[in-house]
């Protein structure tokens, strides 16, 4: 059986000791708006003071101008101070947040991407102007063909959901390329929805293979699915119950049999850092999720950024350009011979690929290991924490996260897993993924990460274990300590308030 | 080694015990040993975190900006003031390390930040509903072409040839997967002619695409646009510099369906080219194929205000292969530095801002157009931006005036009336940043240069 707690520090995860100031709501920022106000300052330049009219011709010029909110510096700055004491975050507290990665974000990472000699960069820089730059791409980008183990790399898909879609034009200009016209795309039933999504943007048509018992791919349905109209399949490994594809191999030797690509889906790469990789495993395209596993902050939900890499034959299709190193040690922009075109506007999330860079130097080959096994090590010892309290679909040895499920305990008395993470936030901890993957029911799906100390750990198995003994009825009232209570949604879809003016102009 | 993770070996040693295990490396045996790496990753070991920031610095240092390389140059890409309150905001790790707002109760700073966003881009585009954000201008360019597609069930797209190349070669990408036929409507002096592909003929459009101010800086006619559009039942779609709607009439009073556009101007440094921000605007009756997140106000168990994501059934995650955008994460941040900025700037600062890039850009265009073999390529009157021909290719003038320390512009083409990012013009770029000193040396320096 578990120990009680690791040791007696207190855990720095927990987040109970948050002030909560009043129960108030904030204003919005157009209610602190008085005419005249105001907070900007400009540069003094000494040009002519043309009037608008002198230099706009009366039929584009505007009769009015745009009407915005009207504040002074300290009330703005008080205003979104108090927005961000109404926000939880990882700075905050544990996030364990299943396939998010809501590891530690280091400050380093922050300071190296403030620099203005990156942060003030124009991209339309000469090369010879941004040779810095243009290094730290480049070492960025074969760096992570080096973790992939693929032979090339484009960094400008944003985010990881435009790396999917990037790797599925790069299948359809391979398969293009050989003059074959492939119609369907493999996804497994435990498939993050941004798959089938992008699969539809990509052109092709999703085949679902369903899971077998052990939460792995069924590999004799996967064979039944294979044909010459199979483009690829898209996987996720470990995949989102936090399970390693031991029959990767196998799928790829099948997979390849019929002509087909094999598209790894990098989310959850934090597992296997310098423990395995998509390259080895015979994975044609990797994308990766350098917001989950380079410890590039969410941002609330971005900036991220989802580098594609790819094998050798496939990486004349690259999106272009990218940066190249000359034989005299100098970078110069290239576009692959047959590239895909253009995924950005410029050269990608520039400043988030910098914070990866100098995350990445921190830990080096020997520090991305100890991430992956720190991961892995804090995913298991808390599914062996909450055996006997929560259902375990699939109780086996799991990587960076696992799926557990309150299915007897709804029967038992009605708590769902929604509830359980509405009451997590009263515990001081921000709530699981609930209701994925799909394939179970009442899902809590564990993500802890390699940041937080057995400490925190056990502090959350305790608070998981506390909610699952309470009364029956008492998730259903949380939350009842933070900023707002549970919030109507289906109020915000029937009455759409999408702006100020809207509720203003609602009565 | 293992900078960020806590445990110690007694930590290690203990965790293992509990779950039974003897070592690390025990728990990938569920790893097929064939795959497993021998000899681990082929890096460095990890550094020490001051060494790791020389060697940022290093970098850094081999990047020329600022007053070492003033810049001229736009593209979609603007040198604005971001002032200390934006960047200090901005970076408050309550901010900076949440993630999507999936739980409403503990993110209402995200969400109410977002709702106040979406209410000043709606403003600034003139339409009812903008959404929580997309990747860059881009990107919410590909967003507005298939919301239309979607919407009028047709796959063609007129695009006008004055629209930012690396948008059009996104567009141009993201077709290949969905099909849709982009078909490009030529500039003449400047501007969109839209009688040379209706001459034409061909398949009905499912919308316009069109930029005011184009990427040669030049307004076009957006009334006239929104009558082709009418006339074909298209949707128009309209990018716009949101900086413009400071003293220009915005798309959406001028019929436009659809707003896109750039929001790095608001907030956000020039950072090499991302992550910016994809403005993102439409007709309430288009909300239902809204890309991205969209948040809702409404109210919580206790009756107060509250914000929410919603219209979720939209959205990639529920929707899955029937979504007509992948769009998970965005630019949250980004779009609360937006938010941030022009509150900062607020109704009379926002005007200025446009007014002094207006008033920098007459200076400049002026005195360079007052040197011998220096002419504007196109006569359409401009905001802040314009393109020259000069007696030398762009390249050339680029590359010498950056040895005198000013980033002239970006070179610009023009190709069958559809613009280029290569070719001998140069497109210029002036902002509230620039002084008449800087912009005087930056003339006297041109003159020299292209003598």
């Amino acid at each position: 059986m578990s120990s009680v707690a690791p040791t007696s520090a207190a855990p720095g995860g927990k987040a109970t000791s948050a002030p909560i100031m009043g129960r108030d709501h904030e204003p919005t920022i157009f209610e602190y708006s008085s005419t005249g106000r105001r907070a900007f300052s400009f540069r003094t330049t000494g040009l002519p003071e043309w009037t608008a009219e002198e230099l706009v011709p009366p039929e584009y010029l505007r009769e009015s101008p745009v009407a915005l909110a009207e504040v002074c510096e300290r009330d703005l700055v008080a205003h979104v101070t108090r927005l961000t004491h109404r926000q939880y975050s990882v700075d905050l507290g544990a996030y364990p947040l299943g396939s998010c990665t809501m590891k530690y974000n280091p400050k380093l990472c922050d300071d190296a991407a403030a620099l203005p000699g990156l942060a003030a960069v124009h991209p339309a820089t000469p090369t010879g102007h941004a040779q810095g730059w243009l290094e730290l791409l480049w070492s960025l980008g074969d760096t992570l063909c080096r973790i992939t183990g693929m032979h090339s790399c484009t960094l400008q898909p944003p985010a990881g959901a435009a790396g999917e879609l990037t790797g599925l034009l790069l299948m359809r200009a391979w398969h293009d390329s050989r003059g074959e016209r492939r119609t369907k795309i493999i996804i497994p039933d435990s498939a993050h929805g941004t798959n089938p999504a992008s699969v539809t943007l990509g052109g092709y048509q999703t085949v679902t293979v369903p899971s077998d018992e052990r939460g792995l791919v069924d590999l004799d349905a996967l064979r039944a699915r294979l044909d010459t109209d199979v483009a690829g399949i898209m996987l996720t490994n470990p995949n989102t119950l936090g399970l390693f594809e031991q029959d990767i191999a196998e799928i790829a030797a099948a997979v390849h049999d019929v002509g087909g690509l094999l598209y790894y889906d990098g989310a959850n790469l934090n597992a296997i850092l310098g423990v395995t990789r998509p390259g080895d495993m015979g994975f044609d395209i990797v994308h990766m999720n350098l917001h989950k596993t380079f410890a590039v902050p969410h941002g609330g939900g971005g900036p991220g950024a989802g580098p594609v890499a790819v094998s050798e034959r496939l990486a004349p299709f690259l999106p272009g350009p990218v940066p190249a190193r000359l034989a005299d040690g100098h970078f110069e922009w290239h576009t692959p011979p047959r590239s895909i075109g253009r995924v950005h506007a410029w050269h990608g999330n520039a400043l988030a690929l910098a914070r990866a860079w100098s995350y990445i130097l921190a830990n080096g080959g020997d520090g991305l290991r100890r991430v992956a096994e720190g991961a892995v090590l804090n995913a298991n010892w808390l599914r062996h924490r909450l055996r006997g309290t929560y259902d375990l679909p699939y109780d086996r040895p799991n990587m960076h996260e696992f799926v557990a499920s309150t299915t007897a305990l709804k029967k038992e008395k009605g708590l769902r897993a929604l509830d359980v993470g509405k009451r997590l936030l009263e515990e001081g901890f921000h709530a699981p993924t609930v209701y994925f993957p799909l394939i179970v029911d009442e899902a809590l799906m564990i993500e802890p990460t390699e940041t937080e100390t057995p400490e925190t750990l056990a502090a959350l198995a305790d608070a998981l274990i506390a909610i699952a003994a309470d009364e029956a009825g008492v998730g259903a009232a949380a939350p009842r300590t933070t900023p707002v209570g549970r919030v109507d949604e289906a109020r915000a879809a029937r009455s759409l308030l999408p702006t100020w003016d809207a509720v203003v102009g609602h009565g | 080694m293992g900078h960020f993770v806590p445990h110690t070996d007694s930590d290690i040693e203990r965790m293992l015990g509990d779950i039974g295990l003897a070592s690390l490396d025990e728990l990938f045996e569920v790893v097929p040993e064939a795959l497993r790496l021998a000899g681990g990753l082929d890096l460095p070991q990890g550094m020490p975190e001051p060494d790791v920031l020389a060697e940022m610095e290093r970098l850094a240092a081999l990047n020329h900006h600022g007053s070492d390389l003033i810049c001229f140059a736009g593209a979609g890409a603007y040198d604005h003031e971001v002032p200390s309150a934006t960047k200090r905001l901005t970076f408050r790790s309550e901010f900076v390390t949440a993630y999507t707002p999936y739980q409403p109760e503990v993110a209402q700073g995200v969400l109410q930040a977002l709702f106040e966003y979406q209410t000043l881009v709606a403003r600034i585009s003139g339409l009812p509903v903008a959404n929580a954000s997309l990747y860059d201008g881009a990107s919410a360019a590909v967003e507005g072409v298939n919301l239309a597609v979607a919407a009028k069930k047709r796959p063609t797209v007129w695009i006008s040839g004055g629209l930012h190349p690396h948008w059009r070669a996104t567009l141009a990408t993201f077709a290949a997967g969905t099909g849709h036929r982009l078909v490009d409507v030529p500039l003449h002096d400047g501007v969109t002619d839209w009688t040379a592909v209706e001459a034409a003929g061909g398949d009905a459009p499912a919308a316009l695409l069109v930029a005011s101010p184009n990427y040669l800086g030049a307004y076009e006619d957006l009334r006239a646009a929104r009558r082709v559009a009418d006339a074909h039942d298209a949707l128009l779609v309209a990018g716009f510099d949101p900086v413009s709607s400071g003293l220009l009439h915005p798309p959406g009073e001028l019929g436009a369906d659809v707003v896109v556009g750039e929001g790095q101007p608001f907030g956000t440094p020039l950072s090499f080219g991302g992550p910016y921000l994809g403005l993102f605007a439409c007709r309430a009756e288009q909300v239902r194929r809204l890309p991205g997140r969209l948040v809702g106000r409404t109210v919580d168990v206790e009756d107060r205000p509250a914000y929410v994501t919603t219209l979720r059934a939209r959205e990639q995650d529920i929707r899955r292969e029937k979504a007509s955008s992948n769009v998970c994460t965005n630019q949250t941040l980004i779009a609360v530095a937006c938010m941030i900025q022009l509150s900062w700037l607020g109704t009379a600062g926002l005007r200025e801002v446009a007014l002094r890039c207006a008033r920098g850009t007459r200076y400049a265009c002026d005195a360079l157009t007052a040197i011998p073999g220096v002419e504007l390529m196109a006569p359409a009157p401009t905001l802040r931006e314009f393109a020259l021909r000069t007696p030398l290719p762009a390249e050339t003038v680029i590359e010498r005036m950056a040895d005198e320390g000013f980033l002239a512009g970006v070179p610009v083409g023009i190709e069958g009336g559809v613009v280029t990012d290569s070719g001998d013009a140069l497109l210029v770029a002036v902002t509230e940043r620039r002084t008449k000193a800087e912009i005087d040396s930056y003339v006297s320096c041109f003159e020299k240069v292209v003598r």
